[in-house]
């Protein structure tokens, strides 16, 4: 078999907010105050094959959105590498370097904020199609008429502001841009959250189509397990920076293992239940700043046993296509 | 109730004609929706007209002293002088016909402002944007170095640099500019700042282009509201503070006076009774530093979303 597309080898994002000179003085005299590290992601791994559309989900503040940007190459990892091709990207140096680049691309949340306001659509597409030479200054036009068409905008539009745009036609704008540069792996990060439900399906729908039309491959970031259970073939569980869990969609989705998935599941609203009471999961998300010790999800666990505060579980097979990280596994699985 | 629908209906207008306007054209509309800022910008213009036509429409050149006449000197408004116009607003000790030398002098402090503001404006954008751009250590150095010059009144730094470079116009400019690119840098930082950490440019990042690109094509034409505010308010801040330096005897020559060095010179003649000679040239630069204060303001109110109504009535 060949390499996958994307694989990440434990990979670990931290943030430290050092401490200024004021900040030293005062834990030099004895002040309760030392830099603040964030484990946003906390030595994950996985691998994506071609074609393959994985979903990646869980609360807010869960570090999703930050594993989605190291994959893009926004954020470095703190630690672990992300191989494109089989090929460690930092390691990558020249024309290859801006072949990988340029074919994992993103799609954001906020389709206001991710789109300059200050320059037109045909500039928004057309930019970096020119700037890598993937088309000319003279045929950015026709260039960009034909990349409007194939995600649903009228070409006859493109001299205009994203001000003038509706949310829907803004994130089209948003894959537009995506797709000009011709990419073979789309991180969605959230890319459907801020809209409406009824667009939410169109902008699903062109994702698949465009699947289809351009071989795609998404890294599909959300916070809504229906989306997600629809269109994702396999599907990662991050709670608090780790994975806890993650398989093929039917297998998460059926016979869910770790006690977080299960809550998950059981939360979601669905059509069938539609009168039931709802039962949040109890307690807060805990801060990533000081997270729990062992396990992360202990404090909040029906389950949690001695061991889960002390020793924090690793990902095992739990069957074929489904892996989980809970020390009581067996009991559930 | 038919207020009501009314409201109602031209909120919905106003959103059509959004949708249908450029950036531009929506803010050119509601910056003359405000009288003041209107016949600010008039009489700026005006003055600006002025300045540029002065030699066609004046009846002496002040800086040339074959035309300039020690008889002349010290003639209240409307005299007669001896070549024979009239001197409407009564001439200098030297001579000078007011009229003509305020003109001509707004030449020169409108030149000196526009030019000092623009070149610190262009200094100070490059240094906040870096700094903003770079962040860390750099961002550091940058803005502790802003924060040391913004500590010492912009006079103050202006006269040292004077003092030290000597006079002429050249080095006018060269201590206005070092006095101010600071508040430039500073306000470009800020908003700059706010940009670096939009989505957008993450996506440009994403995209492959360069950093430079980035900051020129992306996050600079977003970051320029502000800086037009602070331009224009520092363009009248540095006309203002040449006046001052001039009229402390460290700016303009003599020989090419500038608003500062007409103020001076009728300063001697105040408790003398002949007032025109400061009070004329006082005028003419009171009416340019306040209407481009005016237009600066209103520019802020329209540039700046939190304070705009959307009708640009906010006061």
């Amino acid at each position: 078999m060949s390499a996958p597309l994307l694989e990440i080898r434990n990979v670990s994002k931290r943030f430290v907010k050092k401490l200024d000179v004021a900040g030293k003085i005062a834990a030099r005299l004895g002040a309760n105050i030392s830099e603040e590290t964030v484990h946003a992601v906390d030595n994950v791994s996985m691998t994506i094959n071609k074609g393959e559309v994985v979903g990646l989900v869980g609360e807010s503040g869960c570090g999703k959105s930050t594993l989605g940007r190291v994959v893009a190459g926004i954020h470095n990892p703190t630690d672990g590498q992300v191989f494109f091709e089989g090929q460690d990207i930092s390691a990558l140096e020249g024309v290859r370097k801006r072949e990988v680049t340029l074919a994992v691309q993103m799609i954001f949340q906020d389709p206001f904020a991710s789109l300059n306001q200050r320059m037109r659509v045909e500039d928004i597409i057309g930019e970096a199609p020119v700037y890598h030479g993937l088309t000319t200054r003279s045929e950015k036009s026709d260039y960009v008429d034909e990349i409007m068409e194939k995600v649903g905008l009228d070409p006859s539009l493109k001299k205009r502001y994203p001000h003038q745009f509706s949310g829907g036609q803004r994130q089209r704008i948003g894959i537009a841009r995506a797709l000009a540069v011709k990419p073979r792996f789309l991180v969605c990060d959230e890319a459907i959250a801020a809209l409406d439900v009824s667009i939410q399906a169109q902008v699903i729908n062109l994702f698949m189509d465009l699947r289809e039309e351009f071989d795609l491959t998404y890294l599909f970031i959300s916070h809504d397990l229906s989306v997600v259970e629809h269109i994702a073939d396999r599907v990662l569980i991050m709670y608090l920076g780790r994975v806890v869990e993650s398989g093929i969609t039917e297998e998460i989705f059926d016979r869910p293992v770790h006690p977080y998935t299960s809550a998950l599941l059981a939360e979601a609203p669905r059509l069938d239940q539609r009168k039931r009471e709802f039962a949040p999961i109890k307690g807060e998300i805990p801060s990533p700043l000081e997270p729990p010790s062992g396990c992360h999800f202990h404090p909040r666990c029906p389950h949690a046993i001695g061991d889960c505060s002390r020793q924090a579980p690793a990902l095992e097979v739990v069957r074929r296509n489904h892996i989980a990280a809970c020390h009581l596994r067996e009991r559930f699985g | 109730m038919t207020e009501v629908v009314q409201q109602d209906l031209a909120s919905e207008r106003q959103v059509q004609t959004i949708d249908s306007e450029t950036p531009f054209k929506r803010f050119v509309s509601e910056f003359f929706d405000s009288k003041t800022a209107s016949v600010a910008l008039f009489i700026l213009l005006s003055i600006i007209i002025l300045a540029v036509i002065a030699p066609w429409i004046t009846p002496q050149d002040p800086y040339d002293l074959a035309q300039v006449d020690v008889l002349d000197g010290r003639q209240p408004p409307g005299a007669e002088a001896f070549s024979g116009y009239t001197m409407w607003l009564g001439s200098d000790g030297a001579g000078r016909d007011l009229y003509s030398g305020i003109l001509y002098g707004l030449r020169i402090s409108l030149s000196v402002g526009v030019m000092s503001g623009f070149i610190a404006l262009l200094i100070g954008m490059a240094v906040g944007l870096l700094a903003a751009y770079a962040g860390g250590r750099a961002e550091n150095v940058i803005m502790r170095v802003v924060d040391l010059q913004l500590s010492f009144p912009a006079a103050l730094v202006a006269l040292m640099l004077i003092a030290i470079l000597g006079k002429g116009v050249d080095k006018i400019i060269l201590a206005l500019v070092v006095a101010q690119w600071a508040y430039y840098a500073r306000t470009v930082r800020a908003s700059a700042l706010v940009e670096r950490n939009k989505e957008y440019v993450e996506a440009a990042a994403c995209l492959g282009i360069s950093h430079a690109r980035i900051i020129f094509r992306h996050i600079m034409p977003n970051c320029l509201a502000p800086l037009i505010v602070v331009g224009t308010v520092q363009t009248a801040h540095a006309i203002s503070l040449e006046a001052t330096l001039s009229f402390l005897g460290v700016g303009m020559p003599q020989t090419s006076p500038s608003l500062g060095v007409l103020i001076a010179n009728g300063f001697e003649y105040m408790l003398s009774g002949r007032y025109w000679i400061s009070v004329f040239p006082g005028i003419a630069l009171l009416v340019t530093v306040v209407s481009i204060n005016l237009v600066g303001d209103h520019l802020r109110d329209v540039l700046n979303p939190r304070i705009s109504t959307g009708g640009g009535k906010a006061k």
